[in-house]
């Protein structure tokens, strides 16, 4: 069974037709990549899996999600309780502003999982996955806006880390930062993947290659092709991908 | 090509620009400087007018007398009764308006529906526009018998009556100063609250209420000026009476309320007089302050 299984799904901003038909499986712990033209609904997908598209007024969906095989438009779906399990990390690092150890606590602390005492070692655990805790460990009740874009980014993982989540969204996690930096993420995301299922968008083609396992080509709300990667970028069905991966548009 | 050379017609040009830019420019600095002027002024003639009154009473008297006996013999102008007549009001305003009044600027600004949120915005400034005579007569004849009859009260004339019409006075603006606190929280903010699966009341009180906290003190300090600085509503529901109040069921006499009433008997240059200026000051210094504390607050996050 899939990780992710999307069936015809449609989704309507009041009468924009934003995602049409849209239907995939996305395994588990793999990297999958959602590339394709600006606007063409890359966020709007991501944002359906962890029902952030709830926020927004006016918008319908259509057609079927299921996670683990379970509907998560269903009536018995906690929204709590689905996010918690679906962490998404932004495109512009947003972490509150709140202390650095405030930030990671804030998941656990939402969800009562962990007694203060523990909340210590959940910290470190999970700036040390993100490969912050060596440098920030004295610098813990600093606040986290003073942090670089690159680590601001990473305590966002390390803040989804906190409530073990077991897919991790990423939407263009490195757009806002430089090239280096934006390695160090694309390193992470290899060594999440172990553990997490994770679906990234990218405006970034060097990256999706780089990074992903599967690769999800978008137009205009249709998902023109989807697949392995080494054979989305060697091989393509679809001319229109083909046109795309090559440069000819977008 | 470029023209280097101006002709004499754009020198003119040019020269009645800087005429008029030099002309805007000083108009400008004196309208600044005119409303630096006009406070000088009044806190100068505050000042010799209120200091007047230490020729003839000493200060100590003045700040810790307990009785406020302008027109006895001998006088007394004791301020501290209408000190605490003032802060006691205010303090009851503060504690019922602040929390009544941040949980309404959430209401608006989070909960409501989008296409209702108008009304309700248009209804808390609708507030503001009685004018606070009526809004004091208004008092007069419901709240206070309310207050009598609820807390069982010889009479409704108390610190409490004076509390709650000034809550509701101070109520716009605490209102829409939180709600653009609110507003300026970054939408990001939200989103990764969301995004963690937090609930909106989880995410109203751990990220953005930390998040627009100097914009809630702001508008709290605001409010509380405009509590302190109120005279007639509170004059008239208050039971205008000039003794120490020792609880919100006692009546009390506010600074403002007593400026207000007695200065059109106190005869022009008598102790009584300059008493009353000298109340205008400490009033002053009071209403000085919580702005300072407020423009300190709001400008220490920039
Ligand atoms: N809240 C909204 N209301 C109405 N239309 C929206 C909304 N959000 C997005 N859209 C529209 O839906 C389409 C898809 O938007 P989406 O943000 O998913 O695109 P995207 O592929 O993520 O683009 P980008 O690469 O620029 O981030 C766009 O045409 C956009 O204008
Ligand atoms: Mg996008």
């Amino acid at each position: 069974m899939s990780k992710i299984h999307v069936q015809d799904l449609n989704l309507y901003y009041s009468s924009f037709h934003a995602l049409k038909d849209v239907s995939m499986n996305i395994e588990a712990c793999r990297i999958t990549s959602m590339i394709g033209p600006s606007g063409c609904g890359k966020s709007t997908l991501l944002r359906v899996f962890n029902r952030m598209n709830d926020l927004i007024d006016g918008v319908r969906i259509e057609g079927e999600v299921l996670i683990d095989g379970k509907n998560i438009f269903g009536r018995d779906i906690l929204l709590s309780e689905l996010r918690k399990r679906i962490g998404m990390v932004f495109q512009r690092p947003n972490p509150f502003p709140i202390s650095i150890f405030e930030n990671v606590a804030y998941g656990p602390r939402v969800h009562g999982l962990a007694k203060s005492k523990d909340l210590e070692g959940l910290v470190e655990r999970c700036l040390s996955a993100v490969e912050l805790w060596e440098v920030l460990k004295d610098k813990l009740h600093h606040s986290a806006l003073s942090l670089s874009g690159e680590q601001q980014q990473r305590l966002c993982i390390a803040r989804l880390l906190a409530i073990e989540p077991d897919v991790l969204l990423m939407d263009e996690p490195c757009s806002a930062l430089d090239p280096i930096a934006t390695a160090k993420i694309e390193e992470l995301c290899f060594q999440l993947k172990e553990r997490y299922t994770i679906v990234i968008v990218t405006h970034n083609m060097q990256q999706a290659a780089r990074i992903s396992d599967d690769v999800g080509f978008m137009l205009l709300g249709e998902l023109v092709e989807f697949g392995q990667t080494d054979k989305i970028f060697t091989n393509p069905v679809d001319q229109r991908t083909n046109d795309y991966i090559s440069g000819r548009f977008g | 090509m470029l023209r280097i050379f101006k002709t004499r017609e754009t020198i003119t040009k040019i020269q009645q620009r800087q005429i008029s830019e030099f002309i805007i420019e000083k108009l400008i600095f004196l309208s600044g400087l005119a409303s630096v002027l006009f406070v000088i002024l009044i806190f100068v003639f505050l000042l010799k007018e209120g200091v007047s009154l230490f020729k003839t009473v000493s200060l100590k008297d003045f700040l810790i007398g307990k009785f406020w006996y302008p027109i006895s013999d001998p006088p007394r102008f004791g301020v501290l009764p209408l000190l605490m007549g003032s802060l006691w009001v205010t303090l009851g305003a503060v504690l019922i308006a602040v929390p009544l009044g941040l949980g309404c600027a959430i209401f608006i600004g989070q909960i409501v529906p989008r296409s209702l949120r108008d009304y309700f915005k248009a209804g808390v400034e609708l507030l503001a526009a009685i004018p606070s005579v009526v809004l004091g007569f208004v008092g007069l004849v419901t709240l206070v018998p309310l207050v009598r009859h609820l807390f069982h009260l010889r009479s409704g004339l108390t610190v409490l009556s004076g509390s709650l019409m000034l809550a509701f006075m101070a109520m716009p603006t605490i209102v829409s100063i939180i709600e653009d606190a609110f507003n300026a929280v970054p939408k990001s903010y939200r989103e990764g609250s969301f995004a963690l699966g937090a609930t909106q009341w989880q995410t109203i009180y751990r990220v953005l209420i930390p998040a627009a906290a100097p914009g809630i003190l702001a508008g709290v300090m605001l409010g509380m000026g405009r509590v302190i600085g109120e005279t007639m509503a509170v004059m008239m529901i208050t039971g205008n009476a000039a003794i120490l109040p020792k609880s919100f069921f006692d009546p009390a006499r506010t600074m403002t309320a007593t400026i207000a009433a007695e200065m059109g008997e106190a005869v022009r240059g008598s102790s009584h007089y300059f008493a009353l200026f000298a109340i205008g000051i400490v009033l002053f210094l009071i209403t000085f302050l919580v702005n300072l504390v407020a423009d300190f607050v709001l400008h220490r996050k920039k």
